[in-house]
C-alpha cells in the first residue's frame, strides 16, 4: 500500500511539473511580429518589441542552460566569467567554514549554559537581544574590522548559524532526564564522562536538529551575503547575472542553490536519524 | 564481628540513620519539613522494605541513603561511614528503570560494570556483564534496546545492572510498582532468590504491603508527611524460607498483614495525636505481630489462641 502511495504521489508530481512546464512555455512565447518599425528603431528595442518574444526565457531555454553548464561546471574565464560549478564551491566552502567555526563555538558554550543555571541566566539577555538581528546587519562591521570581504561573508555565516545551534544545544542539555544523570552519579562517572556518556547522547538529537535549523539558515544567508560582497560566490554569480540580463541563468541559479540547499538539510536530517533514539 | 571497613563496625549498624530531617522550600515562603529526627538502624544480610503514604519522604530516605541528597540535619551511615555522596557500594534499582535508551542491554551492564572497574579489558567487562544479565533472565537479549523491550524485562536489566557491580547495600525505589501483577511475582522471585542467595542487604521502598510481607526481613513504618516519623519497626514473624503461593496459610500471615493495613488506612494519620508515652525516636518500637484471635477470624485461625 506504501509503495502505491510513493507511486501515485510521484505521477502527481510529475503531472504538475508538466503542467506547470506547459503554462510557461505558453505564457511566454511569442506571439509573432506586431508591427513594423523601422530597423534602426527596431534594433534597439530588441526582439521583444519586433517579433512578440518575451524576455523571459522559456523552459527548454533554461533546460538547455543547465545542460551547457553541467557540461563543463568548473570553467574559469576571469573574474566575471567562472563556471557554476566553481561559483557553488566558494559558496559552500564559506557556508562550511562558518558553520563548522559556529559549531565549535556553539556547542560547548551550549553545554556551559546548559549545565550551568547561572551563566544561563546570565547569557541568556545577550543572547535574546543578538539573536533577532538579521545576520547581513553585522557585514559593514564585520568589512570594517576584518577588512576582507570574503571572510567578512565567513563571519555573517558564522553569526547567523550560532544561534540556533546555542539556543538548541543549551535546550538539550538543560532537558536531560534527571534520573539518567543521577545513574551516571550513583555509579561515580565523573564530570567529564559524564558529558560525554550520558548528556551528549541524550541531547544529540536537540542538539542536531538545531545544528539543521542553522545550515538551512547559512544558505540562505550565503546568497545575500555574497550579493553584497561581490567577487565569488553563487549569490555574486546571481546579481552579476541579473546585471547581465540573463534570466535564463538566474532561474538556472535558482533551481542549483536550492538543490544544494535540499542536499545539505537531507545531510543533517540523515545525522538527525543516526543519533537519535526510541525510548 | 568483623567490620569491613577500616572502623570496626557493629554489624546490627551496617546501615545507621541518625537523626536526619529534610527541608523543602515550600510554595509562597517557608519550609516543610518532610521528617525530622529519623532513627533506624538496618543489620548486614538484611532486607528491609519501608511502607508510609506518599509523601512521607520514602523516597528521600532512599535518596539520601544513595547519596543523591543529602539530609539537613543528621547523618547516614553506612559500614561505618557518613554517605557524602553517591557511591558504587550503593546500587539504586530506579522505579522507572532508568535505562540509557541509546545502548542496549548489555550496553546499559556494561556501563555500570566499566564504572566500577575502570582498569578492566572490554571482554572482561562484557563477560562479567552477560553473566549478570543471564542471572536475570535476560540470556540471548543482549543487542536489543530498552525500547524493544517489555516493562518487566527493562526492569530486569536495571537490577541486573545494579547488581553488576556488586554492590554491598541494594537500594530500590518501589521497583515493581510499574508492573502488571503477574510480571511483578515473578520479579520478586527472583529478587528474593538473588539477595537471599548473596546474603544481599537491601533497603526497599513500597506501597504494596503483600509484597513487603514476602521479601522483607523487617518492616519500617512512616506516618504521614509532612513531619513524617518512624512509628514502629515491624518484624516479619514469617520463616526466612517462606513460598509465595503458602506465606498465606502461615498462623501469623494474617496477623501482619492486618497489622501493616491497619497502620496504613488509620494509624499512619492518627499515630501523631497518640504518641506513646515510652515511644523514643531513637529507638523506635520493634513489633512482631503474631497469630492471634482476629476480629473477624478466617476459618482456619479459629481456635488459634496465641500469645
Amino acid at each position: 500500500m506504501r509503495a502505491s502511495l510513493n507511486l501515485r504521489a510521484g505521477l502527481v508530481s510529475l503531472l504538475i511539473l508538466l503542467v506547470f512546464g506547459l503554462a510557461w512555455h505558453i505564457a511566454v512565447s511569442g506571439t509573432g511580429p506586431q508591427q513594423t518599425l523601422d530597423p534602426e528603431y527596431a534594433r534597439l528595442l530588441g526582439q521583444t518589441a519586433v517579433q512578440g518574444k518575451s524576455a523571459m526565457p522559456g523552459p527548454v531555454d533554461v533546460l538547455a542552460k543547465i545542460w551547457s553548464h553541467a557540461k563543463d561546471p568548473f570553467y574559469d574565464k576571469g573574474p566575471n566569467d567562472k563556471g557554476i560549478g566553481i561559483q557553488l564551491a566558494y559558496s559552500i566552502g564559506r557556508v562550511l567554514i562558518g558553520y563548522s567555526l559556529a559549531i565549535m563555538v556553539a556547542l560547548p558554550l551550549g553545554f556551559l549554559i546548559g549545565m550551568s543555571p547561572l551563566m544561563s541566566k546570565a547569557l541568556d539577555p545577550f543572547i535574546q537581544l543578538m539573536k533577532p538581528v538579521s545576520p547581513l546587519a553585522w557585514m559593514p562591521l564585520a568589512l570594517y574590522t576584518i577588512k576582507d570581504s570574503s571572510i567578512s561573508a565567513v563571519f555573517v555565516i558564522f553569526i547567523c548559524s550560532l544561534w540556533p545551534m546555542l539556543i538548541n544545544t543549551a535546550f538539550g542539555v538543560a532537558s536531560v532526564r534527571k534520573e539518567w544523570v543521577n545513574v551516571a552519579r550513583t555509579l561515580e562517572v565523573g564530570t567529564f564522562r559524564r558529558a560525554f556518556t550520558v548528556i551528549l547522547p541524550a541531547a544529540a538529537p536537540t542538539i542536531v536538529t538545531g545544528m539543521r535549523i542553522s545550515i538551512g539558515i547559512a544558505w540562505l544567508v550565503i546568497v545575500a551575503a555574497e550579493m553584497l560582497v561581490g567577487g565569488t560566490g553563487i549569490g555574486y554569480f546571481v546579481w552579476n547575472e541579473w546585471n547581465n540580463l540573463s534570466i535564463t541563468n538566474v532561474i538556472t541559479s535558482i533551481l542549483v542553490i536550492g538543490l544544494v540547499g535540499m542536499l545539505l538539510d537531507q545531510a543533517l536530517a540523515r545525522v538527525g536519524r543516526a543519533v537519535s533514539f526510541p525510548e | 564481628m568483623s567490620g569491613s571497613g577500616s572502623t570496626p563496625v557493629n554489624s546490627d549498624k551496617f546501615i545507621s540513620i541518625e537523626g536526619i530531617a529534610r527541608h523543602f522550600a515550600a510554595p509562597g515562603g517557608g519550609q516543610t519539613t518532610v521528617f525530622r529526627d529519623i532513627w533506624f538502624a538496618i543489620p548486614k544480610g538484611e532486607f528491609v522494605c519501608m511502607i508510609g503514604h506518599s509523601g512521607c519522604g520514602k523516597t528521600t530516605v532512599l535518596n539520601i541513603l544513595s547519596g543523591l541528597d543529602l539530609p539537613d540535619e543528621g547523618v547516614a551511615v553506612v559500614d561505618g561511614r557518613a554517605i557524602e555522596g553517591p557511591s558504587l557500594d550503593r546500587a539504586v534499582i530506579f522505579q522507572s528503570h532508568a535505562l540509557l535508551p541509546w545502548r542496549t542491554v548489555l550496553g546499559n551492564v556494561a556501563y555500570a560494570v566499566s564504572s566500577k572497574w575502570r582498569d578492566w579489558s572490554r571482554a572482561k567487562i562484557e563477560e562479567h556483564a552477560k553473566k549478570f544479565i543471564e542471572k536475570v533472565g535476560l540470556k540471548g537479549s543482549e543487542g536489543k534496546k530498552p525500547a524493544q523491550l517489555s516493562g518487566g524485562m527493562k526492569q530486569r536489566v536495571g537490577i541486573a545492572r545494579a547488581l553488576s557491580i556488586e554492590p554491598k547495600i541494594l537500594l530500590m525505589d518501589e521497583p515493581f510498582s510499574a508492573l502488571d501483577a503477574l510480571t511483578r511475582g515473578t520479579l520478586q522471585d527472583e529478587v528474593r532468590r538473588i539477595c537471599l542467595e548473596t546474603g544481599q542487604t537491601v533497603f526497599m521502598i513500597t506501597h504494596d504491603v503483600d509484597e513487603a510481607i514476602y521479601l522483607a526481613d523487617k518492616i519500617i513504618l512512616m506516618t504521614n508527611g509532612p513531619e513524617a516519623m518512624v512509628a514502629e519497626i515491624v518484624e516479619n514473624p514469617l520463616p526466612k524460607d517462606r513460598d509465595r503461593n503458602q506465606i498465606h496459610k502461615h498462623p501469623s500471615f494474617y496477623a501482619i498483614r492486618n497489622h501493616l493495613i491497619d497502620f496504613l488506612v488509620t494509624r499512619s494519620k492518627t499515630f501523631k495525636n497518640e504518641i506513646p508515652p515510652d515511644y523514643d525516636r531513637r529507638k523506635p518500637p520493634i513489633v512482631r505481630p503474631q497469630a492471634q484471635p482476629l476480629p473477624v477470624p478466617p476459618p482456619e485461625a479459629n481456635g488459634r489462641k496465641v500469645a
